[in-house]
């Protein structure tokens, strides 16, 4: 009995957009950044002010931390890794799902820094592998601010395997 | 620190140790290392050393007897510190426990003996606690080569 709906008026917006596949993922990933913090060190408490509100790295939506390596993407490994500590870096890395990141955060994980001995691993990158690296002990809160966005300009960039050619 | 204290843990301690040295505001002695039970039971008993700090060793690559090990107690009621060494060989590195006296010399013992090696007759748990089983030697001997590692994950081939 009742007419047919009216077709809404157009309103002059934007009804659609045309972009890249890649570039769409990729915009979508770059902002959804969930961080496990390796926190082994003294460069917690730099991660701690990086990561509240004075410098607050939620703006750049990598800021909602994940206490299991099975809801988060972006591996920050923070501080010290000692020889007895790399069997659970590894594990934890490898429970990870892809896609996954990994930030070697100061200068200990990034190369072992001063600690040249029986007891520190010389960098995190000889047992997983390593996409950005913040020195620096510790590292300036602008630094890893710059880290990140870094880090998002190349996912942005990147190819994202869930785009092929059935979707 | 209460001075009259330290004077008189420091004469009725002569009589068991000889002469006790002062070092820093520490009393030291320096004993056999059989007498050192006998010793560490007096201080606890007699002297009030209630406290047990800790236990370490000194690696003294050319001299033999090669190793001191040292022991720190404190006094809570005197408020005063004693230092106990005695020296052990390289061949021979023994020396007895505590943990008889002070429960606390458990884990102490177990770190002095991943780091330098020092066994304590009578500590039946001498397993790694700040190192790792596997673990070959010993850090911090003046021998072990600074440089080496012994890692437990392998390392990844460095690409380029």
């Amino acid at each position: 009995m009742s007419a047919q709906p009216a077709r809404p008026a157009p309103s002059g917006a934007f009804e659609f957009l045309t972009t890249k596949k890649d570039e769409f993922v990729g915009w979508a990933r770059k902002f959804s950044l969930f961080p496990y913090p390796f926190v082994t060190a003294c460069c917690a408490m730099e991660f701690m002010s990086v990561s509240s509100t004075l410098y607050d790295t939620d703006r750049f939506g990598a800021a909602l931390p994940r206490f299991t390596p099975r809801q988060s993407d972006l591996l920050m490994v923070v501080g010290t890794v000692t020889h007895k500590q790399a069997p659970i870096l590894r594990k934890v890395y490898e429970q990870m799902c892809e896609p996954k990141w990994v930030i070697a955060f100061g200068v200990c994980a990034t190369s072992g820094g001063f600690y040249q001995n029986y007891a520190a691993l010389p960098g995190i990158d000889k047992i997983i592998p390593v996409d950005l690296y913040i020195p620096g002990c510790p590292p300036r809160p602008e630094m890893v601010i710059d880290g990140i966005m870094k880090l998002q300009d190349r996912i942005a960039r990147d190819r994202h395997p869930i785009v092929n050619e059935r979707f | 620190m209460d001075q009259a204290a330290f004077e008189r843990v420091r004469e009725r301690l002569a009589g068991i140790t000889g002469e006790a040295a002062v070092s820093h505001g520490v009393l030291v002695l320096e004993i056999d290392s059989g007498r050192l039970l006998e010793v560490v039971h007096a201080l606890k008993g007699e002297f009030g050393f209630d406290l047990f700090l800790d236990v370490t060793a000194v690696d003294w690559p050319q001299r033999e007897p090669r190793f001191d090990v040292v022991w720190h107690f404190y006094s809570t009621r005197d408020f005063v510190r004693v230092r106990v060494k005695t020296r052990v060989p390289l061949a021979d590195p023994v020396v007895d426990t505590l943990i008889t006296l002070y429960g606390s010399a458990r884990y102490m013992e177990r770190e002095c003996h991943d780091m330098y090696g020092i066994v304590f007759r009578g500590n039946d748990d001498l397993r790694p606690i700040l190192l790792y089983e596997g673990f070959e030697g010993h850090p911090l001997r003046k021998d072990y080569p600074k440089h080496r590692e012994q890692p437990l994950v392998p390392y990844r081939d460095a690409g380029p």
